[in-house]
């Protein structure tokens, strides 16, 4: 998919990436008793215009590796290169140029958008911050970024209480490709939304990653939407990826055992199928 | 159909009457329940699933809310039972499991004396020495392993999937014929969520309990129900055997549902078939049929909701709530030749 000049460097390369997080006690004195390895030597890249799909349960780490990348938390080592620049342990006035570049969808559309803001300044303000427009041009820009996204450009006075959540979800898609950056990291975006949503949200992603050459790191723990969006997939388990891979050889020959395993707990929705998967289970 | 269902909903409406108006959640729901089957409610945010399994159990009771119909547990009607009577009745003989097992249990009392405490409401004459050996077996019925030390363990100290296995000890505590399980796996990882799959069928098989399974998953029905009610703005819009919805469907919102469903054992598609649209405010449904915006195949007998009628030659338990034709429908769920919804017409909303 990568048809970039300099196809050589990847946008975004993590190598040895480690979080852990410290376990104190003590009342006067915080002693460190122990680590959570949230994250422990995850290394992958993403191409430009790729989708690289993460997989993981609840604790595997995979928000953390988003976070980190974004420089939300600070990574305990490893290394991180955007467009071959260091990353890992920039402070947040370095970071700002880079946020145009990288940019973030939320998995929870009520909470991801402030309630008492308008919809035009929800999607206008990164524009804005970024000095990339203002006034009349501004609104011009949002509202032709809202109906790039499915919504109206009437809707830029109404408030997020006014939408229902596939339309919140879409809100956050125009916020966070405003500034036309070249990654987005997708974290669970569809997993709050009902299933008729989810459909319309995959395909919008989709459509916009055509149109605009975006990479995508796709989180979610939904191994079906995820190897429909990605060209490869990342499996992550206790903090390290076990297995990567195109999509397609990852879902169906998987090689490591806890993919296998993952992949075998997904509930077929055929009923036959269902059946004869159990039939060679049962004693 | 055999022998009197053991739970019978006939023409089940509950509103709640709100500042814009009144909020007709469920609206004329009807279905039958045989001890040992699995019957699943499959719909949308708002479709009135919940509402419906909430109502069986008197939990909507309140000064804005107009129940009408029945609710039947082996001819007794629960809608008219007064409060005292559903409270012995919860538990007892209908129980629930519900979705999120994070806030199911009350995180200042440990989780065994929780249960007992349960048991012993019911049945006072229990001692607390009974109940408690009650409580251990039913942990190791479930699957809790260190059944004897894990009573002591307060919820923050269970596992998201041990949590709900307990939940389900729970519910299983006083022998309840029906169980109703809402969303119960929707918060767990899908290697924990086919564990507690997998218990409930084992329970459903050697207790003979009838189970109501609500959920928007299709995959998770697939893997244990029976039958199968799909519900769309507070009505049932097509009802039918497990491999009648799956290979039949006569309902353009199930050909949706089934159509936008990522599969793993199948190529992928080039795009997902999507529905257009959102589910309709219940304050401002359209006239005629609710999904008559979203449908492709809409014309103009849709403006009056057809009922819920068995509409497929030799097959009267399958029943459904659109005008097309089964030769019409056979044609027009197919797309790209997998069972789907077309693209939206021009006009539609996208």
């Amino acid at each position: 998919m990568s048809d970039a000049p300099d196809s050589g460097a990847p946008l975004l390369e993590v190598t040895d990436l480690v979080k852990h997080f410290p376990i104190k006690r003590g009342i006067l004195i915080d002693r460190e008793v122990d680590q959570v390895r949230a994250v422990d030597g995850v290394s992958f890249r993403v191409q430009q215009g790729e989708t690289l799909g993460l997989v993981g349960e609840s604790g595997s780490g995979k928000s953390t590796v988003c976070r980190a990348v974004l420089q939300l938390i600070k990574p305990t080592s490893g290394s991180i290169k955007f467009e071959g620049q260091e990353i890992a342990g920039l402070g947040r006035r370095q970071m700002r140029p880079l946020r145009r570049e990288m940019q973030m969808i939320f998995q929870d559309p009520y909470a991801s958008l402030n309630p008492r803001k308008r919809i035009g300044q929800i999607v206008g303000d990164p524009l804005k911050r970024q000095g990339v427009a203002s006034g009349s041009e501004l609104r011009r820009q949002v509202q032709e970024l809202l109906q790039r996204v499915g919504l109206s450009s009437e809707h830029y006075n109404r408030f997020p209480h006014e939408f229902s959540g596939g339309q919140r979800q879409r809100i956050g898609i125009a916020r966070a490709i405003s500034l036309k950056p070249k990654l987005v990291i997708c974290d669970e975006p569809v997993s709050a939304l009902d299933v008729s949503i989810q459909a319309q949200i995959v395909n919008l992603l989709d459509d916009l990653q055509d149109e605009f050459g975006l990479a995508y790191l796709f989180v979610a723990h939904d191994i079906g939407v995820v190897r429909h969006i990605s060209d490869r997939i990342a499996v992550m388990n206790e903090g390290k990826i076990v297995e990567q891979g195109t999509a397609d050889q990852v879902c169906e020959s998987p090689q490591d055992e806890y993919t296998k395993k993952l992949l075998a707990a997904v509930p077929i929705p055929d009923p036959r199928e269902s059946r004869e998967r159990h039939s060679g289970s049962v004693q | 159909m055999s022998s009197a269902p053991l739970l019978s909903v006939a023409g089940l409406r509950v509103g709640f009457a709100t500042e814009d108006g009144i909020i007709q959640a469920v609206d004329g729901v009807s279905f039958d329940l045989q001890p040992g089957e699995v019957l699943a409610i499959v719909g949308e945010s708002g479709s009135g699933k919940s509402v419906t399994a909430q109502t069986m159990l008197g939990l909507t009771r309140a000064n804005n809310a107009r129940i009408e119909g029945s609710v039947a547990l082996a001819g007794e009607d629960l809608t008219a039972a007064s409060d005292e009577e559903m409270r012995r009745l919860r538990g007892e003989r209908i129980a629930m499991v519900f979705q999120d097992p994070m806030t199911s249990f009350n995180p200042v009392y440990r989780i065994g004396s929780q249960i007992v405490e349960a048991i012993r409401a019911h049945r006072p004459d229990t001692s607390k020495g009974q109940a408690e050996e009650r409580v251990v077996e039913l942990f190791e019925a479930v699957g809790i392993p260190n059944a004897e030390q894990r009573v002591d363990d307060y919820p923050h100290e269970f596992s998201g999937g041990m949590r709900q296995r307990a939940m389900i000890a729970m519910a299983l505590a006083l022998e309840p014929e029906v169980l109703i399980a809402d969303e119960p796996t929707t918060a767990l990882d899908v290697t924990i969520q086919a564990q507690i799959l997998d218990l409930l069928g084992d329970l459903n098989r050697e207790r003979n309990l009838a189970t109501i399974l609500i959920t928007h998953d299709l995959g998770v029905v697939a893997e244990v129900a029976d039958r199968v009610l799909v519900m769309y703005a507070g009505k049932v819009v097509e009802e039918g055997t497990l491999d009648e919805i799956f290979y039949d469907p006569q309902h353009p919102y199930t050909w949706g549902l089934l159509g936008s469903l990522t599969r793993i054992d199948r190529p992928r598609p080039h795009r997902l078939p999507q529905i257009a649209g959102s589910p309709p405010s219940l304050l401002d449904l359209p006239e005629g049929c609710p999904f008559r915006p979203r449908c492709p195949h809409e014309f103009s007998k849709c403006s009056q909701y057809p009922g819920l009628e068995a509409r497929v030659p030799d097959s009267p338990s399958h029943r459904d709530r659109c005008w097309l034709g089964p030769e019409e429908k056979r044609e027009k769920r197919l797309v790209e030749g997998q069972i789907g919804l077309e693209a939206p017409r021009q006009g539609q909303q996208a």
